[in-house]
């Protein structure tokens, strides 16, 4: 059994085993989490939660799924965090660019404190991704912001005011939208679908043997890596 | 942190053997060898984890007892306590579940012009979906075609899948794509735009699309996005617990459980869609899981005891590669493409007992011999078993698999000097409720989409294939929902009266009316020895 240690969740102390996660801190502490869990791999950003640890004077952040607990840690899990997101319709965007600073001009009273990079439990350059945001280079705030899943951490700390995931959302749509390619072949794969170019090969697998279907299966031609 | 000291000796085999076993030639097992195999060690043949079921549409039929438990229980209400005559919403279209499956009935029967009302027990997007990394698969390279994506979906499902729904979801797939390449996702391209295509487990083409390692979490950002654009209404932490009929026995609506208000809200509705997913966190057989948190089952639950049947429960899928070691990561995924990229699996002396590009059943089944009959797994500190996962085999593992390589960085476990120790952990389920090819249940006016409806993946799920299973049948249930719902008449009156008949039942059968169902949230805190 490891060793137990002392932290603090929503204030209260609990004794917990050393090395576990926050989540799984709490859930040992008796807790069966409704808000603050949701894909407990990292991935979802259901967890964030904001910490400090005795004799350091800074906040510190981290998913509690993913975040061990340290001795005398004083955690509490965000539930929820109010944000703004302008509604658009991708499809009627005339100049994506415009459109993105027409929609959240806040971006422009960015204070430049950095406290939402600082915050970020992903690692991601958030300032930077506001100031690409500025400039309407999408492609560039798109690859920075992929990897954010939205946990709301740098909403609750920007001085602006400012959205930024939601910001960065907009940016990745658009940037998609209009500057991806379409490769033709899928346009064309969809009509010969629509024409029923594959119907007559398929439907006659549908009632066949599964001796005969084996074989097909066995004899398949598989592309090389 | 890192590796207890007592690994030193295994380790430095894994080390030593390293050479000897790249050079190395492994054949794929023969169809005899490869059944052999998965019956005597696949979790799914162990008589003591299944139970046949004792009453319902499915009668007879053999389910993992965890299943049977919470399909054979109570409801968590009393239904002579409900009153159905004023419901708390209207509306035309009911769907259940906030994944990619819910997402895409919602956008698509709005777009058709319904009304539409979504639930969810968590966020909107907390769901498997989001945790997909690796892609979804779609035949639209010219050098593939959906015939062939056909033959190795009913080959890689050992001929079990009903192959109407294996059409149809090989012939949607190019449309799905182009659907979500127009909702503004990002996919990744080549240098020539083309799209990017990765080579996957019992596939014959390259066709799986991808965002980067994280496909599912860009997809359901997008949707999750353009639903809100729409102005979809959704209630979060509002799961269905039952379901509501109408005079003739059709699916008119649903009973929600508000978790945080511990309230009620009957919803009455034309149609209903399905879509809550998978079982991971019943934790069958005492499994870990891959699976979200609210993964328990309830749009089963609520379905069989409504009258609607399942198909193939007694096949659930275990992903080879779950995280044993550091126990903070149990039973999270490690990639396939993993051992697509070189890594061996390896025993306690460093030798391989398996080709790693057999189909997940096959691996899973090699590494539970591998511990149990064989005796040559890896013990924990706290008695759990796995074999390694050589990735310092893999070339350039920052670059092609960061993720993977923070996330036990953390840890003080280099993935690229020492390898993982993993084990079987459950990943998805196969079967699910019978649908047609329009997503109808055998219940009128209840369609399902996604982890739920089964039948599609057969009793071996393919990579990359239920990510696409998902948007085609999500999409094709609101289209069919729209249609009937033309020519739905007003009900004359909402009955739960399914629930009364099932609980007579149940008392018949000596079941405790303590034991209830859905399960909605596992528990994970301490139990009293």
């Amino acid at each position: 059994m490891a060793e137990l240690i002392p932290i603090y969740y929503s204030g209260k102390q609990y004794l917990v085993p050393e090395g576990v996660t926050i989540m799984g801190a709490v859930e040992y502490s008796g807790y069966r989490l409704v808000r603050g869990c949701g894909c407990r791999g990292g991935f979802c950003g259901a967890c964030a939660s904001v910490y400090r640890v005795p004799g350091d004077h800074q906040i510190k952040v981290g998913l509690a799924c993913q975040t061990r607990v340290e001795k005398g840690m004083d955690i509490a899990i965000l539930p929820y965090y109010p944000a703004q997101k302008v509604l658009y319709d991708i499809k009627l965007v005339k100049d994506p660019k415009q459109e993105l600073q027409k929609m959240y001009p806040e971006m422009y009273r960015c204070l430049g404190c950095s406290a939402c990079t600082k915050i970020c439990p992903q690692d991601l350059p958030v300032m930077d991704i506001i100031a690409e945001a500025q400039r309407g280079n999408l492609a560039a705030v798109a690859e920075l912001s992929f990897d954010c899943v939205m946990c709301g951490l740098c909403a609750s700390r920007c001085l602006a005011q400012m959205v930024p995931y939601n910001i960065a959302m907009a940016a990745r749509r658009l940037y998609a939208y209009f500057m991806l390619p379409r490769p033709d072949y899928v346009g064309t794969r969809i009509r010969e679908v629509e024409q029923g170019v594959y119907d007559q090969q398929i439907d006659a697998l549908l009632e066949e043997e599964q001796e005969k279907l084996q074989k097909l299966y066995a004899e398949r031609d598989i592309e090389g890596i | 942190m890192g590796y207890p000291s007592h690994y030193d000796q295994t380790l430095n085999m894994v080390k030593e053997t390293r050479a000897f076993r790249n050079t190395q030639e492994i054949a794929r097992l023969n169809d005899a060898e490869r059944t052999e195999l998965i019956s005597n060690f696949h979790p799914d043949y162990r008589p003591e984890g299944m139970a046949a079921l004792r009453l319902g549409s499915n009668k007879g039929d053999r389910v993992p007892v965890e299943l049977a438990k919470a399909l054979e229980s109570y409801s968590i209400f009393n239904p002579e306590d409900l009153n159905l005559s004023a419901p708390g919403y209207t509306t035309d279209i009911l769907i259940v579940g906030g994944g990619g499956a819910g997402c895409s009935a919602a956008l698509t029967a709005h777009a058709g012009g319904a009304e539409v009302l979504m639930v969810t027990k968590l966020r909107l997007g907390d769901a498997n979906t989001l945790m997909a990394e690796g892609g979804m698969c779609s035949p639209v390279r010219p050098e593939d075609n959906p015939y062939m994506h056909f033959i190795d979906t009913i080959g890689g499902g050992h001929y079990t899948n009903v192959p109407e729904l294996v059409k149809a979801l090989v012939m949607d797939g190019p449309e799905i794509a182009a659907w979500l390449m127009e909702l503004g996702v990002m996919f990744d391209y080549e240098s020539d735009g083309s799209l990017k295509v990765n080579h996957c487990g019992g596939h014959s083409r390259k066709r799986m699309l991808s965002c980067k390692d994280l496909t599912g979490l860009e997809i359901m950002r997008v949707l999750r996005d353009e639903l809100r654009d729409r102005q979809i209404p959704c209630l979060e932490f509002s799961p269905v617990v039952d379901l509501v009929l109408d005079q003739n026995g059709a699916c008119r609506g649903a009973v929600l459980y508000n978790m945080e208000t511990s309230s009620f809200i009957v919803v009455q509705a034309k149609a209903v869609i399905m879509a809550s997913g998978g079982i991971g966190r019943l934790h069958i057989q005492g499994f870990p899981t891959t699976n979200h948190y609210g993964a328990t089952a309830d749009g089963l639950v609520v379905a069989y005891r409504a009258g609607a049947k399942m198909l193939h429960m007694d096949s659930i899928q275990y992903h080879p590669t779950g995280t044993v070691w550091p126990e903070q990561l149990l039973g999270q995924l490690i990639t396939e493409v993993m051992r697509g990229h070189g890594a061996h699996l390896v025993n306690v002396s460093g030798e391989r007992f398996i080709n790693e590009l057999e189909c997940r059943d096959t691996c899973a089944s090699a590494c539970i011999r591998e511990c149990s009959e064989r005796g040559n797994g890896v013990f924990t500190p706290t008695g759990s078993e796995g074999v390694w996962l050589d990735t310092p085999l893999i070339a350039d593992i920052k670059n092609h698999f960061v993720g993977i390589y923070q996330r036990f960085k953390k840890y003080d476990i280099d993935i690229q000097n020492e390898p993982i120790l993993v084990y079987p952990t459950q990943h998805y389920q196969n079967g699910g409720l019978l649908i047609t090819p329009q997503a109808e249940t055998s219940l009128p006016g209840l369609y399902a989409a996604g982890e739920v409806a089964g039948g599609i993946q057969g009793k071996n799920r393919l990579a990359g294939n239920s990510l696409l299973d998902i948007f085609v049948y999500g999409r094709r249930a609101a289209r069919r929902a729209l249609e009937a719902n033309g020519e739905t008449a007003a009900p004359e009156y909402l009955t739960v009266e399914h629930l009364g008949k099932w609980h007579a039942q149940l008392s018949e059968l000596g079941v405790s009316e303590e034991r209830q169902s859905p399960v909605l949230l596992p528990d994970y805190t301490p139990k009293p020895d």
